[in-house]
């Protein structure tokens, strides 16, 4: 097993290629939480009345829950207790306001998206994916909207929405995820800075692939951005996301709220590449991802799909979620997380099913290297009325070396005795049969590592964008650090 | 120079010495046979000469084509022509044969400084060899070995050497689970690579194979040694007497 072993620790060993920081000028806000910094970052953004009427009921909230010790502790993680008046809630890089055109950039900021390899100028067309790029809190850029407002599709940041289209912001903000949810929901709502908002109107598919890259750069700054989609009847969009961070010592909080809404035949598709900064070998730093993602299909016949591969991350708290409530709906949930070194994920799905004839598919596929904890936490619930609903999972685990750990949590719930359910679990090893063999094909023992998990991988895989699955396989093969006893 | 030169070789598994001082020469161009009963330490030497990591060798040295074997990689040796058809295949679930196929094609490749093989060169070429094994394009598409019948995993064995075309291939008891006709098969895919440049060493507990596949020698391993070498003739003896004679033999204790 040596130069297996030695393959792995090699993987390891590369670095993080996306940890560079960038030398801008910052506006931010001074540490600490309190309703005067709620009123500073509504103040920053020009906000509405609205809107900070809804961030200081979610601040009273959330400060209720923190005075209480309400931060979740159910999940299957650790860390030390988060200290929330000793990070800045706002920073944004210090810029003209009101930009023309991407012209008008801070050049370090496209430089920076340039290193990151998204396709910013619209010269690069070609590619067909319009980006909104959020830098630590605030949204820089936006390409090709005015291609998209021709067919009345709305991609913009979160803060031109609130100023441009505050009739939708204010009757879909929160309708799917609460202030009250949950604890780092109600903290998000309080502060969050910007984000993306989507409306594809009734009829209209939207004519390319929409996409976001978040990035933190600041130090002391958590980000918390907030993306709100709604597909009107009739109307389907696919949106990604990416991620990534500059390296730091400290733990950096992110926190962000994701809401879907599907109207009748309307479909989403919501896919994740989510390589933020997972510390280095021994565990130190690393962004704290805990976020909130959930979609309605409140319409017959809608769709929401959700892929999602996790390779970033000291800690993943994510549960991207359906709730199946217009009839025949369909809910599904794909995902890769990848832990080593010390990372821990806790991530799974929740579906709901209220509607008739809803039916949820999840495919759930966790690796665990060096000491990384992985751990599927999902929840099946079929409601009294939602006759003839279906669920299938599939839930695998898949151990390289012997020191992490797979953990799997399956909570189902059936009050419709029409329902079909469907569970597939397994947990394996890489085995040293499997290695030998790749490598006595002429493969270097890295290169079989790879074959083999992304073998594992493709029922997910598959599910997303071509260019997206290439870039997945990728960051795979370069995340699979561990050490192998 | 010879292709395969093994000196004196010692391995151990864990605390038992399983092969006790191997001697073998292989030239280009020639077929051998090591024929032996079961635990005879056959397939330890199959697996050692494609640098299997979990067996310890104690002595002696092993030259393929000049160069220390026992210095090499498993993935070293492949590339440099080294071609081990496994005794029982291993299953690669999400990895389709053609791209399984097709990226050992060009790590070899690429480790000779030629230039990687693309997708519409290579599928032409791979259609090609299937027909002479007599196998299904679908076989192409699905997982590597999963749910592959035991004559299907045999055969993709040989369609991956067709594909490699090794210098030395080491074929660890191929014969055994195939029926007639897939042994038939397999035999003629082996068969249409023997060339002279190729050397071929076949693993066997049955002479059965040897009526399809006819060696150049045969080599009797008992007991970690090669206690007989001779022509295509001693498979037959050894069908006809069994593998007890020689084992009394090689005890040093007269024939029963």
């Amino acid at each position: 097993m040596s130069s297996n072993t030695d393959a792995i620790r090699e993987l390891a060993q590369r670095e993080y290629k996306w940890g560079f920081v960038t030398d801008i000028g910052e506006d931010r806000a001074p540490k600490g939480l309190n309703e005067d910094i709620i009123r500073f970052v509504s103040a920053k953004k020009n906000e509405p009345e609205f809107m900070l009427e809804w961030r200081l009921k979610a601040y009273r909230y959330w400060e209720s829950l923190e005075k209480s010790h309400a931060e979740p502790k159910w999940a299957n993680i650790h860390y030390p207790p988060i200290d929330y008046q000793n990070s800045s809630y706002y920073s944004a890089p210090k810029q003209k306001p009101n930009l023309k055109s991407l012209d008008e950039l801070d050049p370090e900021i496209l430089r920076t998206y340039e290193k990151l390899g998204i396709p910013l100028a619209e010269q690069k067309m070609l590619a067909g994916v319009a980006v909104d790029a959020v830098f630590d809190s605030v949204s820089v850029a936006t390409t090709f909207k005015e291609k998209l407002a021709e067919v009345g599709v709305i991609f913009c940041s979160f803060s031109d929405a609130v100023k441009n289209h505050p009739e939708l912001v204010k009757k879909y903000l929160g309708t799917v995820v609460p202030y009250t949810d949950n604890f780092f929901a109600a903290l998000n709502a309080a502060v969050f800075s910007d984000g993306s908002f989507v409306y594809v109107p009734k009829g209209v598919r939207c004519p390319m692939e929409l996409s976001t890259y978040f990035r933190i750069n600041a130090a002391e700054t958590g980000q918390f951005e907030r993306t709100l989609i709604v597909a009107d009847e009739g109307a389907s969009v696919s949106y990604l996301e990416g991620c990534t961070a500059p390296i730091r010592d400290e733990n950096q909080l992110h926190a962000a709220v994701v809401e879907l809404i599907a109207l009748d035949d309307a479909q989403i598709k919501y896919s994740t590449v989510q390589n933020w900064y997972p510390g280095d070998k021994n565990g130190k730093g690393g962004i704290y991802n805990f976020v909130t993602k959930r979609g309605a299909c409140r319409g017959k016949n809608s769709k929401i799909s959700w892929t999602q591969v996790e390779t970033g991350s000291a800690i993943t708290w994510k549960y991207p979620s359906c709730i199946l409530q217009g009839e025949n709906s369909v809910g599904e949930f794909y995902s890769v997380a990848l832990t080593n070194n010390y990372q821990q994920a806790d991530t799974g799905t929740k579906m709901i099913h209220i509607g008739k004839n809803t039916r949820s598919t999840i495919v759930a596929k966790g690796i665990s290297a060096g000491h990384g904890q992985n751990t599927y936490r999902g929840q099946v619930k079929i409601m009294k009325d939602a006759t003839g609903a279906r669920n299938y999972t599939q839930c695998d685990s898949l151990l390289i070396g012997d020191k992490c750990g797979a953990h799997t949590f399956p909570y189902i719930e059936v009050k419709n005795s029409t329902a079909q359910m469907e569970h597939e679990a397994s947990t394996s090893k890489i085995g040293e049969d499997q290695m030998f063999y790749l490598r006595q094909r002429g493969l270097k023992a890295e290169d079989a590592v790879s074959m083999i998990v992304n073998g594992f991988c493709k029922r997910v895989f598959r599910e997303l964008p071509m260019e997206f699955a290439v870039e997945a396989q990728k960051l795979l093969s370069v995340s699979l650090e561990g050490s192998v006893g | 120079m010879s292709l395969l030169e093994i000196k004196n070789l010692k391995v151990r598994v864990e605390d038992r010495e399983i092969l006790k001082g191997i001697n073998l020469t292989l030239n280009a161009g020639e077929v051998h046979s090591i024929m032996g009963p079961n635990g005879s330490g056959k397939s330890t030497l199959a697996q050692v000469l494609a640098r299997r990591e979990s067996y310890q060798v104690t002595g002696g040295e092993i030259l393929f084509n000049g160069k220390d074997l026992l210095a090499m990689k498993p993935e070293e040796a492949a590339c440099e022509g080294l071609f081990l058809a496994f005794q029982y295949p291993v299953e690669i679930p999400g990895i389709s044969n053609a791209y399984f196929l097709r990226s050992a094609l060009n790590a070899v490749r690429k480790y000779r400084g030629q230039d990687e093989m693309d997708a519409m060169d290579f599928l032409p070429m791979l259609r090609e060899k299937l027909k002479l094994l007599e196998m299904d394009d679908k076989l192409l598409n699905r997982s590597v070995n999963e749910a592959f019948s035991g004559g299907e995993k045999k055969r993709n064995e040989i369609l991956q050497m067709a594909v490699l075309e090794p210098k030395l291939a080491i074929l660890d008891e191929t014969d055994s689970g195939l029926d007639i006709d897939a042994l038939r098969i397999v035999a003629q895919g082996v068969n249409a690579m023997r060339s002279p440049e190729r050397a071929m060493l076949v693993v066997t507990h049955y002479q059965r194979l040897l009526n399809y596949i006819v060696p150049d020698r045969v080599h009797v391993l008992v007991e970690g040694r090669i206690v007989r070498s001779g022509g295509p003739e001693l498979a037959l003896e050894l069908e006809d007497q069994g593998y007890s004679t020689i084992e009394s033999v090689a005890r040093g204790a007269s024939p029963a």
